[in-house]
């Protein structure tokens, strides 16, 4: 008898690891690895955006008003989607389906809240002259240094580089929650704790996103109204 | 089917209400740090802290990690931590070309010299 044939016979005798050696099933176990793939892309990014600050005059332009305030209120929208999403998945389990299609419709409307403030926040900025290879000339005035050497246009192509991508991961989720919601009655519990598990991710990016871009630039003497 | 053990999903609203409020706080402390004086090394040290922690609230209790079995938990986690580390690698090249960079001693030349006639 091959050993293929035996394996389907006796799964757990020749494999002592059992049939499910992390008790979930492979589509969850491929989201799990889905994102600690897409959790090094966004360290890659991050950490290609620090190489860059460490070796370069940083602009730190970001205003109370509307930059840190934005961007607080995108979070908040983010953490409270966060909860909905996981009230959806808590309802799903006690079979309650309906339930579970009323919280993932709030938690798009937090994601879609998310992308509208975050386009907001965007449009003050390319208004002000960013681009992603060119500062604003009053930017290049105030943050070059006493000695002549002028802050990087490297700003905008990181600030909009891993902001986008970010964006582009929350307007995806949204449609992804918009397809499950959609579907709810014929999908099994775990494609929705799956769902949830991508739209955590996103949450947990922009955790270390909003600190990095936005709390690490402000403005805090108001160089820039000045 | 829907008591069936394998969709049994740990952890009451309560909880979950707790980690948000926890996240919030974390948050709201960010911000505060935002606009006291220190140097960046502290303030990237507490920042970066401080979004591990809200990190790891989210995956063990939003994303269930800490309800799931122990061997999915040491699969994924330590091999993202030492890619990540790895990472890393980059970072003393960065600091040698910020001391590489041509350091002007008077304000920068607007335009080259023209070319001599040969």
């Amino acid at each position: 008898m091959s050993t293929e044939a035996r394996a389907g016979h006796f799964p757990a005798v020749d494999w002592e690891g059992g049939a499910f050696p992390y008790r979930v099933g492979h589509r969850k176990l491929g989201m799990w690895l889905f994102i600690v793939s897409d959790s090094l892309t966004f360290s890659a990014l991050l950490i290609g955006y620090s190489y860059l600050r460490a070796s370069n005059v940083w602009p730190t332009p970001f205003p109370f008003y509307p930059s840190i305030v934005f961007s607080s209120v995108m979070t908040f929208c983010l953490l409270s989607s966060s909860l909905t999403m996981v009230f959806g998945v808590s309802a799903s389990s006690r079979g309650n389906k309906a339930g579970a299609r009323k919280w993932i419709l709030a938690t798009i409307f937090f994601g879609l809240a998310f992308i509208i403030l975050h386009l907001i926040e965007w449009n003050h900025l390319i208004q002000e002259g960013l681009r992603p290879f060119f500062l604003p000339e009053h930017w290049v005035k105030v943050f070059t240094l006493a000695d002549g050497t002028p802050p990087t246009p490297l700003f905008g192509a990181t600030f909009f580089a891993i902001t986008g991508l970010h964006m582009f991961h929350v307007a995806t989720g949204a449609l992804y929650l918009g397809i499950v919601a959609a579907r709810v009655k014929k999908l099994k519990h775990e494609d929705i704790e799956i769902s949830g598990l991508y739209w955590h991710f996103v949450d947990l990016v922009w955790m270390f996103v909003f600190p990095l871009i936005y709390i690490l630039s402000v403005d805090v003497g108001g160089h820039l109204a000045k | 089917m829907s008591a069936h053990a394998d969709e049994h999903f740990a952890g009451t609203n309560k909880l979950f209400i707790s980690i948000w409020g926890w996240l919030v706080v974390l948050t709201l402390i960010e911000i505060f740090l935002a606009y006291r004086p220190m140097p960046i090394h502290f303030m990237l040290t507490i920042l970066l802290g401080l979004s591990i922690i809200k990190a790891a609230l989210i995956v063990a209790y939003f994303m269930h990690l800490k309800f799931e079995r122990f061997s999915l938990i040491i699969t994924l986690i330590p091999m993202l931590v030492i890619c990540i580390c790895l990472l890393f690698v980059f970072f003393p090249d960065s600091f040698r070309s910020s001391e590489l960079r041509y350091k002007f001693k008077e304000a920068p030349p607007v335009a080259p010299a023209p070319a001599e006639e040969p």
